[in-house]
């Protein structure tokens, strides 16, 4: 699963980063690291871009770049 | 916004205390007698002192506070985009304080973050304040960590306590110094709350009274470190005086494209030629720089 397919309000566990070069390097330097609790916050219209809460900071990605990032579903606590 | 600036010059110092200590009796700044601020006036100064962290975080309000000047702050990321200098006078030292563009990493490739990155790493400052959001302190590490991998004269600014307090945080500062191996001071730098603590933690040092041992975060195999090794011995022989060579060898190894280019066409470590060409660049965007 992917975090583009996350719904709104669901929270997953990010799994790994599927994308390279300086796009992973900048997801990763906003904290989007494997054992990472993301919460999807908001969406726009059409779901795209998507606001995800992570660490704490709301981060804004559009579908193609959620399309890299591997979750797993959880029903956990995170924040 | 510069005819608002203030008459820093000493002379006018005891006026502003005491209007000031009215207004704000309890605004620690005003109350620190060994703080003399000198806005522009750097002069000559005895210790550079480079203000970084992540975008958001009051690089700037740190800034104005120390310094007395009215850099530009606001309540969003990129705020400031390129650097600006002031200065401040503490217990007989001049220091020199550079306000730099947030930045969540010193690997990143935006033009602003990497006007910060280019200072930290190759402009030698003698002191690195990081400033951190004490209510995200989790996201804020990783610049500390970085650059606690290229120097270890850093303080901590541990920012926003009274955000913090408000959102029932408590932080353990003493044990997050033990931690990262360097001064760690809580402050709010917009009430001016902790500021006497960050210029002791500062002088400290900057006068090397505090012995800093910034924990080590990476361990390289065998194989990496030698390739390190002789890499940067090359760049050293063929960038006499660069300051960080393995950080940059490292980056090299990585096949990092700034990297490559700036060995290439030989501007690496040269923070003054790659600052102007960038705010040339950004005042042929129409932007105005400072």
């Amino acid at each position: 699963m992917t975090l583009d397919e996350l719904p709104l309000d669901g929270q997953a566990t990010v799994t790994s980063l599927d994308s390279s070069g300086v796009e992973r390097r900048r997801l990763m330097d906003l904290g989007l690291l494997p054992g990472i609790v993301v919460r999807a916050e908001m969406k726009s219209p059409l779901g795209d871009p998507t606001a995800y809460l992570v660490r704490g900071s709301v981060i804004v990605l559009r579908r193609s770049q959620a399309q890299g990032i591997h979750i797993e579903r959880s029903a956990g606590r995170g924040r | 916004m510069s005819a608002d600036l203030p008459m820093p010059i000493s002379r006018a110092a005891g006026a502003v205390d005491a209007s000031a200590g009215r207004a704000c009796g309890s605004c620690a700044v005003f109350n620190v007698a060994n703080l003399e601020k000198l806005g522009v006036h750097t002069g000559d100064s005895d210790f550079v002192i480079a203000l970084a962290g992540n975008p958001n975080t009051g690089k700037s309000t740190v800034f104005n506070a120390l310094t007395g000047l009215r850099q530009h702050v606001g309540n969003w990321p990129g705020t400031t985009v390129v650097r600006a200098e002031g200065g401040y006078r503490h217990q007989g030292d001049a220091y020199k304080v550079i306000d730099l563009p947030g930045t969540y990493s010193l690997l990143s490739t935006s033009s602003d973050e990497h006007a910060a990155c280019d200072f930290l790493l190759f402009g030698d400052p003698d002191v690195t304040v990081v400033v951190v959001d004490a209510t995200r302190l989790e996201r804020n590490l990783n610049l500390v960590l970085q650059i606690l991998q290229i120097t270890d004269r850093v303080v901590v600014a541990l920012n926003l306590m009274d955000e913090a307090g408000r959102h029932g945080i408590t932080i353990d500062t003493r044990h997050l110094s033990r931690e990262l191996g360097v001064p760690v001071t809580p402050m709010s730098a917009r009430r001016g709350d902790g500021v006497p603590d960050l210029l002791e933690a500062v002088a400290q040092v900057a006068h090397g009274r505090t012995a800093t041992k910034a924990r080590s975060t990476q361990k390289l195999g065998p194989a990496v470190e030698r390739a390190v090794q002789t890499l940067a011995g090359q760049l050293t022989s063929e960038f006499p005086g660069l300051a960080n060579s393995r950080w940059v060898a490292l980056r090299l190894l990585e096949g990092d494209e700034n990297t490559e280019r700036a060995v290439r066409d030989g501007s690496l470590g040269d923070v003054e030629r790659q600052h102007t060409a960038r705010q040339r660049a950004f005042a042929t965007q129409g932007g105005s720089a400072p």
